[in-house]
C-alpha cells in the first residue's frame, strides 16, 4: 500500500488570517499551522496513575499533544495518584498555572476528561474529552446496529437492537438523540430515536431510498437523500418529517448531505455528468455550486467543520484517503488512509474509519498534527462514525 | 510542583467548581463532576466497562405505524408482505460498469427478458435491488445502488412496464455475492437483482 502523503500539502492563508483574530494562546498554537504538518505541542506529566496518565495522555494526543520530559515540555501536567483526581497544568515558558484542581464524585475517567478539558480550554481552545461518538456495529453478514459510546470508546452502548441494516447515525445537535437509516421495515427509511427516553418514530419512509440523514446546526431542520422522484437527490425536511422540500433535482446520484454551521448551506457529493464533485446548494432552496477540491479523486462524504472554515472528506484513489479542503474550495490537503470523516466539536480532530486486517475500525485524527489513534476500545466491525455536537 | 500544596477540599453535592473560601493559601478549585454520564441517558445503573452500559434501546416497532403517524409515503405495496421469488428471475441479475449506473447495451436482453416475465404474470411485482462494488464510500454506494435500481426501472419502463408495479431498493456495499477483494468480485457485485413478488 503506498503513502499517500506524497502528495505535496499547499500552504493556506486562510487560516493564518483567521488566527490573527483568536485570543493569544491560540495565536501560538495555531500560527503557521497548516494542516497535516504542523508541530504538536510538548507537554509533561507527572506524578498521576497509570490509569489516569494513560487517558490523559489518549485524550490530548488527538487533540494536538505529544509527551516529552519536563526539561522539554512546554506545560507541565502534575497529579497525585489517590483514589479522586488532583492536578495542576503550568505554563513552563510563562511560569503560570493554568489549572490547579481536585475532581470528585465521577469516577477517575472521566474526572480525568473534565482536568483535559480544563486544560485544553485554559489554551483558548474547545475540549473534546467529555463527548460521544455514534457508530454503526455490524454484527453479521447483512446486519447491523447503532451504537454510542464515549470518544475514546468507553461506555458503549447499544442504541437499536433490530437485526437490521443500518446506516449513518446522526446526532441532533446538543441533545442525545440521533437521526439513522434502518432496514428494520424493509426499505431504508430514516429513523429518528430519542437516546434518554428510547421513543423513536419514522420520519422518511418514502418509496425507493430513505438515507444519510443530517440535522441543522439548530436542530430545526434535516437534510437526507430521498429518490422518490426517481433519483437519489437532496431533500430538507423538519425534524418530524413534515415539511419536505427537494433541493437537488439531477438524474444522477447524490448522497451525504452535511450542514455548514450557519444554516445557509448544505454541502453534498454531487455527481454532475458522471463527475463526482463535492457540491452546496441553499438550504431554502436555490442553484448548486461546486466546491473546487483541487487534488482530489471522487470526492464523498463531506462534512463541514463547526467554525466553519474546513470540509472534511473522503477521497478515492487506490484507497480511500480523508481529506481536508477550505470551505470556500481551493487545493486539497491529503491526511490519511481512511473513510467517512465526521469533526469533533473542536474544528481539529476527526473520527474516521479505517481498515486493520480487514475489518473496519474507528480512529481518530488530529486534523493539524495528523497524530492518529485508534479507538481500540470498541471490537469488532465500526464504521460510519458522527461526533456529538 | 508538589500536590501537597494542594489544599484539602471537601466535597460538595454540586456539579460547580467552587474556590475553597478562608484558606490562607491560595485557593485551590474543587471541581465535583455530577454522577455516571450514564444517568443523562436514563441509566441510572453504573456503566461496566466497554462494553456496557445499557442505553435504553429502541423502542418495537411495525410498518403499520408508519401510516397511523401520518408518515408521508408514496408507496403503494410493500415488498415484505408479498412471496419473494428470488429463482425465477435470478439469471436476469443485470452488471454494471465502475461507479456506473448506465444499463449496457449487452445487458438489454435481460431486462428484456424480466419484462416478458412481468408481462405473462399481471398479478406480479418486481424489486429491484441495487448493489455496489466496494469500491466506494458507504453512502456514496447507497446512492449509487439506488440510481442502478432506478435506471434499471426506467429501461423496464422503455419495455412497456408500468413504474408503479416496481419497488426499488438500495443495499450499497452491505450484500455482495462474492466476498472477494479483485476485479472479478467486483465485477460481480456491481449488480441489480430482480425479485419477483407475488401476492401471498
Amino acid at each position: 500500500m503506498k503513502p499517500i502523503n506524497r502528495l505535496k500539502f499547499m500552504p493556506v492563508t486562510a487560516i493564518l488570517a483567521g488566527a490573527a483574530t483568536l485570543a493569544s494562546a491560540q495565536i501560538n498554537l495555531y500560527r503557521q499551522t497548516t494542516p497535516g504538518n504542523t508541530p504538536p505541542i510538548l507537554v509533561s506529566v507527572t506524578g498521576l496513575s497509570a490509569q489516569a496518565r494513560r487517558i490523559l495522555e489518549f485524550d490530548l494526543y488527538v487533540q494536538g499533544f505529544a509527551f516529552t520530559n519536563e526539561g522539554a515540555a512546554q506545560y507541565l501536567i502534575s497529579g497525585g495518584s489517590g483514589a479522586n483526581l488532583q492536578a495542576r497544568a503550568i505554563d513552563r515558558i510563562n511560569r503560570r498555572t493554568l489549572v490547579a484542581k481536585a475532581y470528585s464524585g465521577a469516577g477517575l475517567p472521566r474526572e480525568v476528561h473534565a482536568f483535559a478539558d480544563d486544560f485544553v480550554e485554559a489554551l483558548g481552545r474547545k475540549g473534546i474529552a467529555q463527548t460521544k461518538i455514534a457508530f454503526r456495529h455490524d454484527t453479521g453478514p447483512g446486519a447491523s446496529e447503532v451504537y454510542v459510546a464515549d470518544f475514546d470508546g468507553y461506555e458503549v452502548q447499544g442504541v437499536t437492537r433490530d437485526h437490521a441494516l443500518v446506516d449513518g447515525p446522526a446526532w441532533v445537535p446538543g441533545r442525545l438523540a440521533l437521526y439513522y437509516t434502518s432496514y428494520r421495515l424493509f426499505n431504508p427509511d430514516i429513523f429518528y430515536q430519542d437516546l434518554v427516553t428510547g421513543q423513536r418514530r419514522v420520519v422518511a419512509a418514502y418509496s425507493g431510498l430513505n438515507a444519510s440523514p443530517a440535522v441543522s446546526p439548530d436542530g430545526r431542520r434535516v437534510a437526507m437523500i430521498l429518490s422518490k422522484a426517481g433519483n437519489p437527490d437532496v431533500y430538507v425536511c423538519d425534524r418530524d418529517g413534515s415539511g419536505l422540500k427537494q433541493l437537488t433535482f439531477t438524474h444522477q446520484d447524490q448522497s451525504s448531505p452535511c450542514w455548514s454551521p450557519d444554516g445557509k448551506w448544505i454541502c453534498f457529493a454531487g455527481k454532475v455528468r458522471g463527475r463526482r464533485m463535492l457540491c452546496k446548494v441553499p438550504a431554502s432552496g436555490g442553484p448548486v455550486r461546486r466546491i473546487v477540491t483541487a487534488g482530489a479523486s471522487s470526492p464523498s462524504e463531506p462534512d463541514w467543520s463547526p467554525d466553519g472554515k474546513w470540509i472534511a472528506f473522503t477521497a478515492q484513489w487506490r484507497d480511500f484517503a480523508i481529506c481536508v479542503v477550505p470551505a470556500t474550495g481551493g487545493e486539497v490537503f491529503v491526511l490519511v488512509n481512511g473513510e467517512d470523516p465526521s469533526w469533533a466539536p473542536n474544528s481539529r480532530t476527526l473520527v474516521f474509519t479505517r481498515r486493520r486486517g480487514g475489518r473496519p475500525i474507528l480512529s481518530l485524527l488530529d486534523v493539524p498534527t495528523k497524530q492518529v489513534k485508534d479507538v481500540t476500545l470498541i471490537s469488532g466491525s465500526n464504521s460510519q462514525p458522527s461526533w456529538a455536537k | 510542583m508538589k500536590l501537597t500544596k494542594f489544599a484539602k477540599v471537601t466535597v460538595l453535592g454540586s456539579a460547580l467548581t467552587i474556590a475553597v473560601a478562608g484558606c490562607h493559601r491560595r485557593p485551590t478549585p474543587l471541581t465535583v463532576l455530577p454522577q455516571e454520564r450514564g444517568a443523562l441517558i436514563g441509566d441510572q445503573a453504573a456503566s461496566g466497562p466497554s462494553p456496557g452500559g445499557t442505553l435504553n434501546q429502541g423502542q418495537p416497532i411495525n410498518s403499520e405505524q408508519i401510516g397511523k403517524e401520518g408518515i408521508p409515503t408514496s408507496n403503494n405495496f410493500n415488498p415484505a408482505d408479498m412471496n419473494q421469488d428470488r429463482a425465477t428471475l435470478a439469471a436476469d441479475t443485470v452488471h454494471f460498469d465502475f461507479d456506473s449506473s448506465v444499463v449496457k447495451s449487452s445487458e438489454q436482453s435481460n431486462v428484456d427478458s424480466v419484462a416478458a416475465a412481468l408481462k405473462a404474470n399481471t398479478d406480479a411485482k418486481l424489486l429491484i435491488e441495487g448493489n455496489c462494488d466496494e469500491r466506494g464510500t458507504e453512502q456514496y454506494n447507497l446512492a449509487l445502488g439506488e440510481r442502478r435500481a432506478l435506471a434499471l426501472r426506467e429501461a423496464l419502463a422503455l419495455d412497456g412496464i408500468d413504474p408503479l408495479r416496481i419497488r426499488t431498493i438500495s443495499y450499497g456495499k452491505d450484500k455482495p455475492v462474492d466476498p472477494g477483494h479483485n476485479p472479478s468480485a467486483w465485477a460481480k457485485n456491481r449488480r441489480g437483482d430482480f425479485v419477483l413478488l407475488t401476492p401471498k
